[in-house]
């Protein structure tokens, strides 16, 4: 039957192919010739090389907003992975109830960031925010959580009285970013637990037998079967949160004032909206937006590597 | 010791699961507070109010205290829409009373957010786009998958890796460009701009695929004997067997298409073509001051998703959770 097909399979594909050519192919290439282009909004440009890339080397705030989304990633996958792994290995253990907690941790998920940011903004805000109210309790004085410009490493070392004299980027991301990263990872939570719940699932119960009867503790069960035996897991939740936190925007838009204070919570992609529909320059914006793209694309492939060196 | 251990363990997760939903109590109960109420900071959670009144003749006026001495109070005395309709009016201190409201519950903060931005509208504008998306999504993505999965042709290897590579550029990559063509289409400012590019969903293809794959091959060769034209194998055998998967693949893609911010921010301008979110997000800026409004708005915004959620809580959990499991 298989040799009656000639035609018809590729007019089966034909409405995904047109769509895909033109609304992914078509503008993904067109990014990159437009990042040659001074290209305007009036839809007009000369070509002008690598001026784009020259400048975006030279341009301070393009950097700043590298250095905050580097922060950004380098906090919040980690954080995210932790304490999802943490979250899923708990619900892995308890009988009742199980659901009603899944739900409650996959709620921020499904819920549309914008409502979320907004109500996050209210929860971060200085004088009547929840989260200042809450730290008052205890005892904490409040927290500028998106107004404050100073790193938190810096506030850190001078809560120590220690003077820290190194460049900015080592002050580490400012505690209004620090706040986006606490928000982003909130809501990114419920995806990963439930990832990481399914994949527990998938561990025989005979390791943890033999563990058992070899008088294992819990712990080592867990550094020594859970852990090695959830890795490809691991490495799909690193990367796709990795992806997804390199792309975060709403949350800028929404909770700080153009990526303030000084620029501190300004990510990249905010950066690419800014410079593009705000600024209006939009084959500069196409040029930082093909970097990231590289960047992200690298990052991929070398975490790829990784998990072949590791997979168990 | 284990009784111990698992006590700890759920104590952990109630704690934790408490600030998942903290933030969501939150925006529900600022929307049924008064703004008045909100502005003093003093009730978190349960709505409170708390105001004076002029209890006289056995006429009771909602007031505003100016100044209280033992024998004599300065009042302003409100009218119904809480105006001041007298000024400074003194009357005896025992007539002014305090009136404790908990819980006061303000359900009229929706109505009023809705008569400040046509949420309906907003609301009608994601529903259109979302189900046009839905129905293209399916659509493209049924009979790709059906000639991805089991039928062979030249070039299909390389249609194949095409797609997979498309699938992982993200969004903001190509947001610019893909203004600059849709400019160029004339659809800016269209609903073609918001739904055309999201007819075809990658993911869900290779969803589909996966499935279709799966199927019998006798089901097939049965259907061929019985003189069944290959379409008809598509709609008679493999969407009657496909059910689960297709509900999963339209689950994702409603939530993404309603809960999706910058592309529609990006691509419209006229006011009345708003998606809920752009509309929430141009309300956050306009509204900064009326918290409890915002507040009633975006509670509105997520409740459509939530009851799909919470009927449907498990297939989507279960669905989410396969998106991590790999072949």
């Amino acid at each position: 039957m298989k040799t009656k097909w000639k035609i018809s399979p590729y007019l089966y594909l034909l409405p995904a192919l047109v769509i895909v050519i033109a609304f992914r192919l078509i503008p993904i290439v067109m990014s990159f010739i437009l990042s040659f282009y001074n290209w305007s909004i009036q839809g007009t440009g000369d070509f002008i090389g690598l001026t784009n890339y020259i400048a975006m080397f030279k341009d301070k705030i393009f950097w700043q907003s590298m250095s905050n989304t580097f922060w950004l990633v380098i906090i919040q996958v980690p954080a995210s992975i932790v304490f999802s792994l943490f979250f899923a290995v708990l619900l892995n253990k308890i009988k009742y109830l199980k659901s009603l907690f899944r739900i409650v941790y996959f709620m921020p998920f499904v819920t549309s960031l914008v409502a979320v940011s907004i109500v996050w903004k209210l929860i971060f805000a200085e004088q009547t925010g929840l989260m200042n109210t809450f730290l008052g309790y205890v005892g904490i004085s409040p927290q500028g959580w998106l107004s404050e410009s100073r790193g938190i490493f810096l506030m850190m070392f001078q809560d120590l009285g220690i003077k820290l004299n190194l460049p900015q980027f080592f002050h580490g991301p400012s505690q209004a970013l620090f706040g986006i990263i606490i928000m982003t990872v909130w809501k990114g939570l419920g995806y990963n637990t439930i990832i990481y719940l399914a994949g527990l699932q998938n561990i025989s119960k005979v390791y943890y037998e033999a563990a058992e009867i070899d008088g294992a503790s819990k712990n080592r069960q867990f550094w020594n079967i859970t852990l090695p035996l959830i890795s490809p897991t691991t490495f799909y939740v690193l990367i796709m949160t990795t992806i997804v936190s390199f792309q975060t925007f709403a949350q800028i838009y929404l909770m700080t004032d153009k990526g303030g204070p000084l620029n501190t919570t300004k990510l990249i992609v905010y950066y690419i909206y800014e410079k593009g529909f705000d600024l209006l320059e939009m084959g500069y914006a196409s040029a930082i937006a093909l970097t990231l793209f590289i960047l992200i694309l690298a990052l991929t492939i070398f975490q790829r590597r990784m998990e072949k060196h590791v997979n168990y | 010791m284990n009784k111990l251990r698992s006590t700890i363990t759920y104590l952990v997760l109630a704690i934790f699961g408490l600030t998942m939903i903290v933030p969501f109590i939150w925006m529900l109960t600022t929307a049924l507070t008064t703004q008045s109420e909100f502005n003093k900071h003093e009730t978190i959670f349960i709505p409170k109010e708390e105001y004076h009144v002029w209890n006289h003749d056995g006429q009771v006026d909602r007031i505003l205290l100016v100044m209280q001495k033992e024998q004599t109070s300065v009042i302003h005395v409100l009218d119904e829409k809480l105006n001041i309709a007298q000024e400074y009016i003194e009357v005896p201190s025992l007539q002014v009373e305090l009136v404790r409201k908990k819980p006061s519950l303000h359900f009229e903060n929706f109505s009023k957010a809705f008569k400040k931005v046509p949420f309906g509208l907003y609301f009608y504008n994601t529903l259109y786009v979302s189900f046009m998306s839905l129905i293209g999504v399916l659509i493209t993505s049924l009979l790709a998958a059906y000639a991805f999965a089991r039928m062979e042709f030249k070039g299909r290897d390389l249609f194949f890796y095409l797609f997979l590579s498309m699938m992982m550029v993200p969004q903001p990559i190509y947001m610019i460009s893909s203004y600059v063509l849709l400019d160029k289409l004339h659809w800016l400012d269209t609903y073609n701009a918001l739904i055309v590019p999201w007819m075809a969903n990658i993911f869900t293809i290779f969803l589909f695929r996966q499935h279709f794959m799966g199927l019998p091959q006798e089901l097939f060769d049965a259907a061929s004997i019985d003189g069944c034209s290959v379409f008809g194998m598509l709609w008679r055998i493999v969407i009657p067997l496909s059910k689960p998967i297709i509900a999963t693949a339209s689950i994702f893609s409603l939530i993404s298409s309603w809960n999706s911010f910058m592309w529609p921010l990006v691509m419209i301008n006229r006011p009345e073509l708003r998606v809920l979110q752009v509309g929430l997000s141009y309300f956050n800026q306009e509204a900064s001051t009326q918290t409890t409004l915002l507040m009633a708005a975006s509670t509105f915004s997520i409740v459509p998703i939530l009851i799909l959620f919470f009927f449907a809580q498990k297939q989507i959990i279960a669905s989410y959770a396969k998106t991590g499991l790999k072949d």
